[in-house]
């Protein structure tokens, strides 16, 4: 078949062309981003050689920031400005968060989700998140000295939709390409079933900075199926630190309240150091000056045992629960893989050993694994070759629902369903005459609506007027493979339509992250006007060697006309990428993609056609 | 084959209640495998969706055959004899009569011991159902039957849950 000549030599694009992927592991305490190089899914170092970003962003004044090690290391001496462990405060309000009285920030009540109060004014989580995404993104632009085509950012299995959805703006606003959000404990199981290729069902208890989850997998020829998963969005490393220090005030009878911000820091840092010390000592002398008194004493294991003891027991509180809703027994566990800088406590350790009766596995780096399998999983999504082949069959950690009559939830999809799903129920109308539906989309395990987490609120409005109970409004829960759930109502009678996205309780809406990127916070150093034009012709490349390779596939898809229509905007896309007006090519690009969208889906519908039916004649 | 063939025509099976779970285990995996949304982030939005049509109708086709209870259900409606659960509550005397005395027993169960060995006697009793009901579809071909059975079978699964409830309030 003939193809228009498109590219000048030289300017072919190449199809061969690796295209860089990452994984990015945002942590509570600390955050790495790794790729796959030669093969091999490795973690990037920074130019010091440190492949560990410390989560944590300083605000200096309205135009600098510092990200890292430096901000960590001003937490004590400027405690307002100095935001660490911002994961905690994803998609969350302020009365969801617990031991807000510890924290140093001043937080400020927004609906949906707090923002922080800042000397560069008041800051969302998702944006404090973004920064630490950019710094990633630009170490790995760094590294390999060209554009990020995109990035699988990892999430606690637990997290629900409104901490996802922030997660998702954070990585938009980094201005990283989304390929997948994954799971944390699903990274891991990828890190560790391709390098020890291992089969079966295994048990990957990750108990990071600030979130504890439990993943129950089946693994077999590539395909990681999530069996069942549970977890606690607030239960981390912080908490041990936390239940150090307050172990330590009871001890010395010093109350909480007489405290200041840099003295609650200073505690805090002390803390989590005497525990990491403790990792591998029995006893480590405990000492830290707080404004009006000074803490001296020796510390030993069994103090931090005694203090932490509660938390361990609520972890394996948590793993019960999942083997239960996997329905299988402890003892059907091959294997447990130990993930999270948490799980180095000896008493965590010992615990989940003794509740499996089996040795967990910890030859990876637990501070490493779950960017390593980011990497690896980035790597395939972006179209990569690679000698395995995943695929990765999550669930939804959290039931979905609706309120019904009486403040009660209506569960439409339950916790543990695979992704993506689709699952709908029918509701009626209970007035007579009734011509709108408010519906309150819920996530949680409660029955009552006041006990669990707010999604969204719609309206379905225009149903004609019925007698009550006589209207059929069918209202379907659809969640993607990233776990993110959109929302549509629609009467079957009149056929009168109402959808939502969910996002706008506690997710940005689309405004917001505009504005937000116009301030331009992470790139002001960057020369963003040809960045722009980059990235422009990046996409400009992709989309007409997609549109070739898919003409030369299914051609015969098109009539006459609509593959003219095609031709002319391919020869003005290929005309308008050489000519340096980014928007000008955004603009044929977008006509180009909007042309063949219907094109695109047929194509897919006979692709998958012909491959469910070639594997039906082939396995009978 | 489209997005509208049943779930058997779907997973290449014949409609049977006697089924092998690793079987459609197996070709669940491999359908996935031709059609999950992953295998096409790198191509647009628009192969994206037809994607996730597939992906979620597979998905939707594998709870159902997986699931004894639902399949059965389902061959049910597909010859003609919806469940109609919601509705059709019209149960035998002596099946409600053995319900109430199950829900009494787990009121009064005072130790994870106790509401064990309920447990056993609805799992046993469930299980006998299911192998009338596989009776009814392979063999006899009396739906109407079975669907009766499905019906009682609901009951049973909804008490064995909140038996699940009642185990997870003991064990913390």
């Amino acid at each position: 078949m003939a193809l228009l000549q498109i590219s000048e030599p030289g300017q072919t694009p190449d199809p061969h062309r690796r295209r860089i992927a990452v994984g990015i592991d945002l942590g509570t305490t600390h955050s790495l981003v790794a790729s796959v190089r030669n093969g091999i899914s490795e973690c990037l170092p920074d130019s010091e050689g440190r492949v560990i970003l410390p989560s944590v962003v300083r605000y200096l004044d309205a135009e600098r920031r510092q990200i890292g090690f430096d901000a960590l290391a001003a937490q004590v001496e400027d405690p307002h400005n100095t935001i660490s462990s911002v994961k905690r405060l994803m998609g969350r309000g302020v009365d969801d968060i617990g031991n807000r009285a510890q924290l140093p920030y001043r937080l400020n009540d927004k609906p949906g989700m707090v923002t922080l109060k800042t000397v560069a004014g008041e800051k969302s989580p998702v944006e404090v998140s973004a920064e630490i995404l950019a710094t990633l993104r630009f170490r790995a632009e760094d590294t390999f000295n060209e554009d990020i085509y995109g990035a699988v950012i990892t999430v606690p299995a637990y997290f629900d939709d409104a901490q996802r959805q922030a997660t998702k703006d954070a990585a938009q606003l980094a201005g990283l390409n989304v390929l997948r959000l994954i799971n944390e404990p699903t990274a891991a199981a990828i890190a560790y079933g391709l390098d020890n290729g291992s089969e079966g069902i295994f048990a990957i208890y990750d108990l990071g900075g600030g979130t504890f989850d439990i993943s129950i997998l089946r693994l077999a020829q590539g395909v990681f199926e999530v069996v069942a998963t549970g977890g606690d969005s607030a239960l981390g490393g912080d908490d041990y630190d936390r239940a150090l220090v307050d172990w330590v005030l009871a001890k010395t009878g010093l109350a909480a309240d007489t405290l200041n911000p840099s003295d609650k820091a200073a505690l805090l840092r002390a803390a989590r150091a005497h525990k990491e010390a403790l990792s591998s000592a029995v006893s480590v002398p405990f000492s830290v000056r707080l404004t009006k008194a000074n803490i001296n004493f020796e510390m030993r294991t069994e103090h931090f045992e005694t203090a932490a003891a509660h938390l361990t027991q609520r972890t394996l509180t948590v793993v019960r629960k999942a083997l239960r809703d996997a329905k299988l027994d402890k003892t059907a566990i091959q294997g447990v893989v130990l993930v999270g800088g948490s799980t180095r406590i000896p008493q965590v350790r010992k615990a989940v050993a003794s509740f499996f009766g089996r040795e967990p596995l910890t030859n990876l780096n637990p501070d490493e694994v779950v960017a390593l399998g980011a990497a690896i999983s980035a790597h395939q999504l972006a179209g990569n070759h690679s000698g395995n082949d995943l695929l990765l069959l999550d669930v939804i950690p959290l039931s979905l629902g609706i309120e019904t009559m009486g403040g009660l939830v209506e569960r439409i999809v339950p916790r543990n369903q695979t992704i993506p799903t689709a699952m709908a129920q029918d509701f009626t109308t209970y007035q007579d005459g009734q011509t709108a539906l408010a519906l309150h989309v819920v996530q949680g395990e409660r029955d009552l609506v006041a006990d669990c987490r707010s999604l969204a609120r719609f309206e379905l409005r225009g149903i004609p007027p019925m007698v009550a109970g006589a209207a059929r409004i069918r209202v379907t829960f659809t969640v993607d493979a990233d776990g993110l759930l959109s929302v549509e109502a629609k009467e079957q009678v009149s056929g009168v339509e109402a959808r939502i996205d969910v996002k706008p309780s506690y997710g940005l809406s689309d405004d917001d992250i505009a504005r937000m990127l116009k301030d331009s916070f992470s790139t002001a150093q960057q020369d963003m006007k040809a960045r722009a034009l980059a990235e422009a012709q990046l996409d400009a490349d992709r989309m007409i060697l997609a549109t070739h390779s898919a003409l030369a596939a299914d051609a015969d898809l098109l009539s006459a006309n609509q593959r003219a229509q095609i031709d002319s905007l391919m020869a003005g896309l290929s005309d308008a990428r050489d000519h340096n007006d980014a928007a000008a090519i955004e603009a044929v690009t977008q006509a180009l993609a909007k042309e063949t969208e219907a094109f695109a889906a047929e194509r897919m519908n006979r692709g998958i056609q012909k491959a469910l039916a070639g594997k039906n004649i082939e396995s009978i | 084959m489209n997005l509208q063939s049943n779930d058997f025509e779907l997973f290449g099976l014949p409609v049977h209640f006697e089924q092998d779970r690793v079987a459609i285990d197996a070709r669940w995996k491999a359908l996935q495998r031709q059609a999950h949304p992953d295998k096409f982030v790198a191509q647009g939005a628009a192969a994206q969706r037809v994607a996730m049509q597939w992906s979620v109708r597979i998905n939707e086709a594998y709870q159902r055959l997986k699931q004894p209870l639902y399949r059965a259900s389902y061959i049910c409606e597909l010859h003609g004899v919806p469940i109609q659960a919601g509705t059709n509550t019209a149960m035998p005397t002596a099946f409600l009569i053995q319900q109430m005395a199950w829900r009494e027993a787990l009121d009064e169960a005072r130790t994870p011991q106790a509401v064990q060995e309920i447990a056993v006697i609805v799992h046993t009793s469930g299980h006998e159902l299911l192998s009338k009901i596989k009776h009814a579809i392979d063999t006899e071909k009396n739906f109407i039957t079975a669907a009766q059975q499905v019906r009682s079978l609901m009951f049973i699964e909804r008490f064995a849950s909140e038996i699940d409830a009642r185990i997870d309030q003991f064990a913390p």
